[in-house]
């Protein structure tokens, strides 16, 4: 069965300089190590391939069941200079929301 | 120095442009010791600069007189410590403005600005800015560099017994850790109180964001009278724990939700949230729901601080130039797309980067992760960038001429033409930095 993100986790996005940061929270604290499996660095960088052309970091949180996605050139020079309405790159936590992921996945 | 167990600190501001409300009803029903306004960004402090180069009595924070007119009569009935970095680019200035605020409503006032931020006179253009690689000239003229000041500034601010600290660029967590260092007498070399101390400054420093804001989300996230959204207040104990709170009776929610939201907030690294004060690591901290609407914060854990302090230059990056046009009705999406194709082909040799925006469709993430649906309306966006504010007009002209160049429909043009303040980070021996108070009085 393939889900979105949206349906099981929260997230909230941050930026410094050109580097965006995303978290992603589970609803359920349950569902933190199927997020750690199923959504790696990896895979966000492919959902994100037109808007973040850098390096994806990720942390787990396993104190507070989260996990932290620190993108690189995410966003258009940054806020001072960019072009972009959303110029801090706001709205891209409900972009990593829309991910679906597999939830029989292996 | 006091002896107190417990500090209780409300933040009223978590930047510059927040509303003003939620800040008069901690200082009236928070019972707080001390109230923060953080109310600088790396973005408003550039502005500031702006604002103090086109007149050298400006340049503090533009709410700074509202703000300050309505808490003042409260903070001094109430016994309330006011720290707030409204001072942005001209501390002094800003002390000045409050003591005309007092003197005009008859309260005797005591305002310690924080100066020595700004390092300008240090600045050679030779440094490297971490965003690029290249020296900080390579990017433009320098016009501004303002380094990250951290608890040790502040708290020689708080022992003159000033009514009102008022600082320009510090670290927004030094703000909360200040006071407590300053009450419970912890050390500053004392990395695991520093940090616990951060924790909550940091937890708290976005205001609203951590009382369900910035949260809500109608379909999963349901907050409730958010129209009456409160701020945030933390009840610190002296080992460093604290409960986050708000005002009985305002709206909005503070869970664990929201509080993990908080936490992770712009944390590049959570093994390592440097500020001027210490390396905080995240990765300890353990959130508890109390009861409803308060959250225990406990753990947090750090190291020593960083030997360099974070240094924010601002440089004239030229003139950005915008221009909209809305369609709507049958093919609104397609008549927009040719009038951003013709845009495209009038201006893109001279705007290179020249962003074509469709709003309501594709604009703020322009990528195959919209769906492909019909929307009634479109608002055609066009941005560019320019070295002098007439080219950069050109955009907005370009834009308003569709109205008789077509496409069909086209309604609504709006133009706008920007000065751009740059901004890039150097790491300044933290030395070179020196902070001092200036103390302005006034006695009714």
């Amino acid at each position: 069965m393939s889900i979105k993100l949206y349906d099981i986790a929260h997230s909230r996005a941050g930026d410094k300089g050109n580097t965006l940061i995303l978290s992603l929270i589970p609803f359920d604290e349950k569902d933190y190590e199927l997020l750690c499996k199923l959504v790696t660095a990896d895979k966000v960088k492919e959902h994100f391939k037109e808007i973040i052309h850098g390096e994806i970091l990720r942390y787990e949180l396993p104190n507070i069941s989260a996990l932290q996605f620190v993108c690189q050139q995410a966003l258009a020079g940054g806020v001072t200079t960019s072009l972009v309405m959303d110029a801090h790159g706001k709205t891209l936590s409900y972009a990593l929301l829309e991910m679906c992921i597999e939830l029989h996945a292996g | 120095m006091t002896q107190k167990n417990e500090v209780r600190i409300g933040c009223g501001a978590g930047f510059s442009g927040d509303r003003l409300e939620p800040a008069v009803i901690l200082a009236e029903k928070g019972d707080l010791d001390y109230l923060v306004l953080e109310c600088l960004a790396e973005r408003t402090i550039a502005l500031a600069q702006k604002r103090k180069a086109a007149d050298p009595s400006q340049g503090y924070d533009p709410l700074l007189e509202r703000r300050i007119e309505l808490l003042l009569p409260l903070l001094k009935q109430n016994k309330i410590r006011l720290i707030t970095n409204m001072g942005a680019a001209n501390p002094v200035a800003a002390a000045d403005k409050i003591i005309g605020i007092a003197k005009r409503l008859g309260i005797s006032i005591k305002v310690a600005a924080v100066i020595g931020d700004d390092v300008l006179e240090h600045i050679s253009g030779d440094e490297i800015a971490m965003e690029t690689g290249n020296s900080i000239s390579w990017s433009g003229q320098t016009v501004s560099a303002n380094a990250y000041l951290g608890a040790e500034a502040i708290l020689p601010a708080l022992e003159t017994g000033a009514d009102i600290i008022i600082t320009g660029r510090v670290a927004d967590p030094s703000l909360f850790v200040a006071p407590l260092v300053h009450e419970f007498g912890w050390s500053l070399d004392d990395a695991d109180m520093i940090a616990k101390g951060t924790v909550i400054g940091h937890l708290m420093e976005c205001a609203g964001q951590i009382t369900g804001g910035y949260f809500a989300d109608p379909v999963k996230k349901p907050v409730e009278n958010m129209s009456t959204l409160g701020h945030p207040f933390a009840e610190v104990y002296r080992d460093g724990s604290a409960v986050i709170g708000k005002v009985d009776g305002t709206g909005g929610t503070i869970t664990l939700a929201t509080a993990k939201e908080q936490l992770l907030y712009e944390v590049t690294n959570p093994y390592q949230y440097l500020t001027p004060d210490v390396s905080a690591d995240f990765t300890t901290v353990s959130l508890k729901q109390d009861v409803k609407d308060r959250i225990k914060v406990t753990g947090g854990s750090g190291s020593k601080k960083p030997s360099t302090l974070k240094v924010s230059v601002g440089y004239k990056a030229g003139f950005t130039g915008e221009g909209e046009i809305t369609f709507a009705g049958t093919n609104a999406l397609e008549r927009a797309r040719m009038a951003g194709e013709i845009m495209h082909e009038r201006l893109n040799d001279q705007f290179p980067g020249l962003r074509v925006d469709y709003v309501g469709h594709t604009s703020v993430h322009p990528t195959s992760l919209a769906h492909d649906h019909k929307p009634y309306e479109v608002r055609l966006r066009l941005a560019g960038k320019a070295a002098t504010a007439d080219e950069a007009a050109i955009i907005g002209q370009e834009v308003e001429a569709l109205y008789t160049n077509g496409p069909a429909g086209g309604g609504g043009v709006r133009k706008y033409v920007n000065e751009v303040i740059g901004i890039v980070s150097i790491l300044m021996n933290r030395n070179t930095a020196k902070s001092s108070v200036v103390v302005k009085e006034y006695e009714y």
